[in-house]
């Protein structure tokens, strides 16, 4: 592989591609139209690989090869109508498909040339049934997709597609410039880790270009394991190349020649795209000997985790390559000057790494004008929890966290209130209602006792239960610690039962304070990042929820009702007529009554479970606050 | 001693595969971690036996690769069942009396949650809720839902299974 | 050099200096529990945390390098405050019996938590529960008092080479225990005690068999001997508050005779008695009649080691019993026989400085009795003495008893390592060169701590190539060349514990963490090594026991007689036994 080449490809195939991205868009194209299946893991759940096959069926059988270009892509971001498929050069938006519409789809849309309405998307039309673009749909027009420009646009399995959009021509730039250059410019441009507490990723690249030694690593933290992020995992099925172009250009920056990725083995969908697109590069040349005949060596190999959360902290994923079990270790030394096996190692996350090709392609000055002050570029957020939208949104840094829930989100369902937003998985904490005009960045997170964690954003609503949510992360938490220092290891434990003991109206006051005493103690002494910020969630529930918990320790009440020692079941004797069906579908037996008159729920034998309220045709059935 | 007490069933061919790989793996470095995923890979779980041969072969003590076995959650010292039961031992569940619907399970198979039967037939969970509290008590088998179960109704239950195995085998 | 403040107080160090190196070099003592230097460095309880200007959180002293200009704090309220939590919480998961407790008031935990005045069930919650393993004979680990500081692992895994023990699962269900959580007794533990001597708290003792030995005295049909190993009498000291390095022999013999023993005899006199073996053995070795290298076989670990891990090796070791096993024979086969007592009711006790001569004492028999019927550690005889109302700094130092209580100096230096070498080349020298004007006493080249120590003497116009070995872990790069047929040795020692037995896994814990260890180990082979020169006989053969038993008793040495009672054979046996 040379420059050359790399033209070539491009000029061959950058046609079809720029047609996959705008709505109604110039057909330079090769083909007639472009079905794009979403080969994303939420989508792939909803078998998008059937409606692939049953597409490639169907077009052969309707002679339109040649014509019609499937690919199957990565993720699109929104997750909840999936499995999408979407047809250019309409830009039709096709939701929550199934392997029986492709027939009408191919019929209408691909022979017919008309899209079929009731199918797509009903955001991409308006009120006069005439189809709108899906960049105006508001899921997207407020996005600026730049670590995710090519998921969901280039088949990832296919390496040409990946250079038709300019793929490996940065690293083509790189090499033929001087390494303290492209350290510069990565510096220059601001780009902060995208995993977790943000530093300067110019200045690791930095540390460990100064580092002396006559081996040095790189490695790429694949190790996504926050409940509720999803978007390396999305890079990765997406857009593989882009993670092995800015490793080869790390590489070659601070003078390494053997890269790691370490990756989730939940994730097969990403490892086998990831293999597939490290074979294709070292066939064309891009890693092993000689890259593009530069005289630069590199080479990269997957590693897979085998669950364990704290893996994703540095130096536990080095001591986990190392085959040992993941357990941190103090820093320093860090690992730019002493990291795997002992030598500097250079290690990102994959959204970091996933900037690292436009911020060479277009300078650092380019990629430092998005964003705010001191968090530069965009950031990847998952939505998840109580809103329209879930998925995967990429939005300047600085956008407003209400553009994100209600715009870009589509707002909470059932006309519910927000509550709370929660952000950084289980390093990081909640931000109230009245701080929903915060501009997200790093540096507006950490002062509202939050993080940005690695983008992870749930939404909460009023049905959900402030103590309750700390204590979900505590529960992960204790499950997940290494069990190598002590604050971590028996300190979240006690915290957990801490919050169990107020979830089960058994705590006082007093327990209050020393619960808080013991958050402090475990942010200030734990060994590594993950007992530092564990107690992120109860700190900061405490902090803007501290009426929550009184209600559950001074009243024994849950405001939203879900702890269950903390509510009760009643029946309204005005509203109940004696049907039974309540009874009858109690499990526990506990709910007396004659047949037409008002029943009762004898309050020691409920289990709370709910489904007498669920089964009442009348609303007899009240969930009440406050203990039995 | 913790882990499977099932009479190792490795093959020779098994073995001979897994120390092929593990003569592969040995030279990079870090090998006990992609060893025990081929390991389990080729086994379903890693027995005493298997970690023995890893412990060998890759010249790391058996201490060692039973504290990485234990440390990732994906790593199992116990095989599954042909068929997997879960009990759900849920709030729901739990008072509807799944407690006794498990400790007949237990006796019937004679093994204890996350153990396997001795034909490895059958492998026993306790869950968390499954999500059909008014169907209480749930037990699965496979995914199959089976709900207000009765201790007594246990037996025919695993019948209904290795009925299905006779069977296949006569 | 590296200039920095530690409260204020200016320091300067070494670069790469860690805090706490740096505090300790202006005298302030900041508290730890799972650091050892060079051995475990993992910065995990947290005890020793301080506050660093700058710094987001404390933190670990033991880990954490100086840097020019930094500012650290020990004692701020935040560092004590913090320090107290970290155990009370460490309190929360640990069984409190204290005060029964083998360790009480010579435990690390309950020391600090008294120093930070903790609440010891402030955090009180759910505990772990565990197995105590009692399996073997020599030694007992009892998890729920283990505060997962992993001393024990590390000295175990790095110092021994052996690693029967590591951290399992993970979060607030790690413990520590051996593969499959198996007994000790399966696995290749070769029973050294070196984790019970870095446990800071009760988690890991010897098994006691105090008890076994007080029924035996106090019952009037049993005649009840003793036999003090040489590293006993130079570590029992610190036990009573006497400094490092002192030699209490005279006062132990004393105390024994208060606690009623009938005899008090020395393992010092039978060490004698093994060199006169093992020496005769390695000449004839020599000579043809044997395997080469021959390995020393006085070190019950190493012989469990050999026969777990190194079958091949077994024609080479020494077939001689250990001076403990000769002890129990010569007492049951020769004192009985002299004396005209049954030796089935004779009770011999060892005192040893060594918790794996408590598995050794089942392993040879002497006319269907076992050699040794129990073994003490020296913390165990420190128990009884103090159990006994008994005030050993008071007492008069007292004599051994006849026909083993007579020893040389070569006897003495068998409780550090090389000594054995040492011993046995000065009789080799001697018989194979009964003529020369000058014979070699004093074999500096196999003293010292280092981890393997070589050297070539020549005797007899041959050059006699030697090595000796101290701390398990490096036997295996001589073993393996031995194995590969590699090794041009003649005679190898191997002691187990680092330091030879004066470091043994039954001596005091107390010294092992005020010093560093190999201070320890210097101070207590000092006080051998000054008895030996002291001594007007220094060579095995020059003791008039044991040059008595042989010319009425035992005939030549390695002969028949000798050889049914003071020789021994090996078998190999698994690493492990699936439970």
């Amino acid at each position: 592989m040379d420059e050359k080449t790399l033209r070539k490809i491009k000029e061959r195939l950058g046609a079809d591609i720029a047609a996959r991205q705008a709505h109604l868009a110039k057909q330079n194209a090769r083909f007639e139209r472009q079905v794009l299946v979403c080969g994303g893991s939420g989508c792939s759940s909803g078998n998008s690989k059937k409606i692939y096959d049953e597409f490639e069926r169907e077009i052969k059988e309707k002679s339109l090869v040649g014509k019609v270009n499937l690919v199957m892509t990565g993720c699109f971001g929104l997750c909840a109508l999936g499995p999408v498929v979407i047809i250019y050069p309409e830009g039709s938006f096709y939701a929550n498909v199934k392997s029986e519409h492709v027939e009408e789809i191919v019929d209408g849309h691909l022979v017919g040339g008309k899209p079929v309405k009731q199918l797509l998307y009903k955001e991409t039309v308006n009120e006069n049934g005439e189809i709108t673009p899906l960049a105006d749909t508001d899921f997207y027009r407020k996005q600026s997709r730049l670590a995710l420009r090519n998921c969901g646009v280039i088949d990832p399995e296919n390496i040409e597609e990946y250079i038709a959009r300019d793929g490996y021509f940065a690293l083509l730039k790189a090499l033929n410039m001087p390494r303290d250059k492209i350290i510069e410019e990565v510096s220059d441009s601001g780009l902060r880790g995208r995993g977790g507490a943000g530093f300067l990723t110019g200045r690791k690249w930095k540390f460990t270009y100064d580092a002396q030694s006559d081996v040095k690593y790189v490695a790429c933290n694949a190790d996504e394991g926050d409940p509720g992020a999803f978007m390396d995992r999305s890079v990765l099925e997406g857009d593989p190349h882009v993670v092995l172009e800015a490793m080869s250009i790390a590489a070659y920056a601070v003078g390494a020649n053997h890269g790691f990725i370490y990756v989730r083995a939940e994730y097969p969908v990403a490892v086998h795209r990831l293999q597939v697109a490290i074979k294709q590069s070292r066939d064309a040349g891009l890693l092993g000997k000689n890259i593009l005949n530069k005289n630069f060596d590199f080479d990269i190999e997957i590693r897979l985790g085998a669950g364990a959360f704290v893996c994703g902290e540095e130096t536990a994923l080095m001591t986990s390559i190392e085959g040992k079990r993941g357990e941190p270790r103090p820093r320093p030394p860090f690992p730019a000057v002493k990291g795997l096996r002992g030598k500097p190692t250079l290690l990102n996350n994959v959204e970091t790494y996933a900037n690292i090709p436009q911020i060479i392609l277009n300078g650092s000055k380019w990629f430092s004008s998005i964003g705010t002050e001191k968090s530069k570029g965009t950031k990847v957020f998952a939505l998840g929890g109580k809103i329209h939208n879930t998925g995967l949104v990429e939005v300047p840094m600085g956008t407003s966290l209400r553009e994100i829930v209600y715009e870009i989100g589509g707002g909470i369902p059932k006309g519910k209130a927000f509550k709370a937003a929660q952000t950084g998985g289980p390093s990081g904490g909640c931000i109230p209602a009245e701080l929903i005009d915060t501009e997200i960045d790093y540096e507006s997170l950490q002062s509202i006792g939050s993080m940005m964690g690695s983008g992870g954003l749930i939404v909460m609503d009023e049905d959900n239960c402030m103590v309750d949510i700390a204590k979900f992360f505590l529960e992960f938490t204790v499950d997940e610690s290494c069990g190598k220092c002590t604050p971590c290891r028996v300190g979240t434990k006690r915290l957990y039962e801490m919050l169990c003991k107020i979830t089960d109206g058994k705590a006082t006051l007093e327990d209050l304070d020393k619960m808080e005493e013991l958050c402090h103690y475990i942010q200030d002494n734990s060994l590594c990042g993950l007992g530092q910020s564990a107690p992120n969630p109860v700190l900061s529930t405490l902090k803007y929820y501290r009426k929550e918990y009184e209600a559950h320790i001074v009243d024994k009440v849950c405001p939203a009702g879900v702890c269950k020692s903390l509510i009760r079941y009643e029946i309204d004797p005005d509203k109940c007529i004696g049907c039974n069906l309540c009874a009858r579908n109690c499990s526990a037996n506990a709910i007396r009554g004659t047949v037409k008159k008002p029943h009762v729920i004898d309050p020691e034998a409920c289990i709370k479970c709910g489904i007498c309220e669920t089964v009442c045709r009348f609303k007899a059935i009240k969930k009440v606050g406050g203990k039995v | 001693m913790k882990g499977s007490n099932l009479p190792f069933q490795g093959t020779v061919e098994q073995e001979r595969q897994l120390r092929d790989k593990l003569a592969e793996l040995k030279p990079q470095g870090g090998a006990l971690m992609p060893a025990l995923q081929y390991a389990q890979e080729l086994y379903g779980y890693l027995p005493y036996e298997v970690q023995k041969i890893i412990a060998d072969e890759l010249n790391v003590t058996l201490s060692d690769v039973y504290g990485v076995a234990t440390f990732y959650s994906q790593f199992s010292l116990f095989p599954k069942g042909k068929y997997q039961i879960g009990i759900c031992l849920g709030t729901a569940c739990y008072v509807n009396g799944s407690g006794e619907i498990y400790d007949k399970l237990r006796n019937v198979l004679g093994i204890e949650s996350g153990e396997c039967t001795l034909d490895r037939m059958f492998s026993l969970d306790a869950t968390r809720c499954v999500g059909c509290c008014g169907m209480a008590p749930v037990m699965t088998v496979n995914g199959d839902v089976y709900g207000k179960v009765k201790a007594d109704d246990v037996e025919e239950i695993l019948s209904k299974y290795s009925a299905k195995e006779n069977k296949n085998n006569g | 050099m590296v200039n920095l403040t530690i409260n204020n107080v200016p320091v300067c160090v070494k670069e790469g200096s860690t805090i706490l190196e740096a505090a300790r070099s202006i005298g302030i003592k900041i508290p730890t529990l799972c650091h050892m230097k060079e051995l475990s460095e993992l910065g995990a309880c947290r005890v020793c945390v301080v506050e660093v200007k700058g710094m987001r959180s404390l933190v670990a002293a033991c880990e954490y390098p100086v840097y020019e200009g930094m500012e650290v704090y020990t004692t701020t309220q935040r560092v004590l405050n913090a320090r107290k939590i970290t155990l009370e919480l460490i309190l929360s998961d640990h069984r409190k019996d204290c005060l029964s407790c083998e360790r009480n008031t010579n435990c690390e935990l309950q020391r600090l938590a008294y120093k930070y005045g903790c609440d010891a069930n402030k955090f009180a919650g759910e505990t772990r529960n565990f197995v105590y393993d009692d399996s073997t004979d020599y030694l007992v680990r009892d998890n729920s008092k283990c505060i997962l500081c992993r001393r024990c692992i590390a000295v175990c895994k790095k110092a021994q080479g052996v690693g029967v023990i590591g951290a399992n699962e993970r979060g607030f269900k790690t413990h520590v225990a051996c593969a499959f959580d198996m007994k000790l007794v399966n696995t290749p533990c070769v029973g050294c005690g070196q984790c019970i001597t870095v446990c800071p708290t009760g988690a890991l003792k010897e098994k006691e068999e105090i008890v076994r030995v007080q029924e035996a005295l106090a019952n009037p049909d049993k005649y009840v001997v003793v036999g003090t190993a040489p590293s006993v009498r130079a570590a029992l000291g610190e036990n009573f508050d006497q400094p490092l390095g002192t030699n209490v022999q005279g006062k132990i013999n004393t105390a024994l005779r208060y606690l009623g023993f009938k005899k008090v005899f020395d393992v010092n006199c039978t060490a004698d008695f093994t060199i006169m073996e093992e020496a005769n053995e390695l000449i004839e070795r020599l000579q043809g009649k044997g395997k080469l290298p021959m390995f020393t076989s006085c070190c019950p670990g190493w012989v469990s080691h050999a026969e777990k891990n190194y079958p091949e090796l077994l024609p080479n070791l020494s077939t001689c019993k250990s001076p403990q096993q000769m002890f129990g024979a010569l007492v049951k086969g020769l004192f009985a026989k002299k004396n005209g007592i049954d030796p089935r009711n004779i009770f011999v006790v060892s005192v040893m400085p060594c918790t794996a001569k408590k598995y050794e004492k089942k392993r040879t028999f002497t006319d269907g009795m076992s050699d040794i019927d129990a073994v003490l550690t020296t913390r165990e005889l420190a128990r009884l003495i103090q159990e006994n109302g008994i005030l050993l700094n008071e007492l008069p130092d007292g004599e051994t008893d006849s026909p083993f209580g007579e020893y040389t100096g070569a006897g003495i230096i068998f409780g550090a390592t090389g000594g054995v070498m040492e011993a046995a080349l000065r009789t080799a020298a001697s018989v194979l060169e009964p003529n020369a004007p000058y014979t070699k006493l004093e074999f500096d080249e196999v003293r010292g701590l280092d981890g393997v120590k070589e050297a070539v003497y020549r005797i007899a116009g041959k050059d006699i190539k030697i090595a000796v070995v101290n701390g398990l872990k490096n036997a295996k790069a001589v073993c393996d060349k031995v194995k590969a047929g590699e090794s041009d040795y003649q005679f190898v020692e191997v002691m187990t514990c680092p330091g030879g037995c004066v470091m043994g896994g039954g001596q005091p814990i107390k010294a092992t963490f005020v010093k560093h260890k190999n201070e320890v180990a210097q101070k207590r082979a000092s006080v051998l090594y000054k008895a030996d020169k002291a001594m007007y006989n220094r060579r095995s053969h020059k003791n008039g026991s044991v040059l008595d038993a042989y010319a009425n008793y035992l005939g030549e040495p390695c002969g028949k007689e000798a050889h049914r009672l003071l020789h021994t054979s090996y078998s190999a046996k698994p690493a492990y036994v699936k439970e």
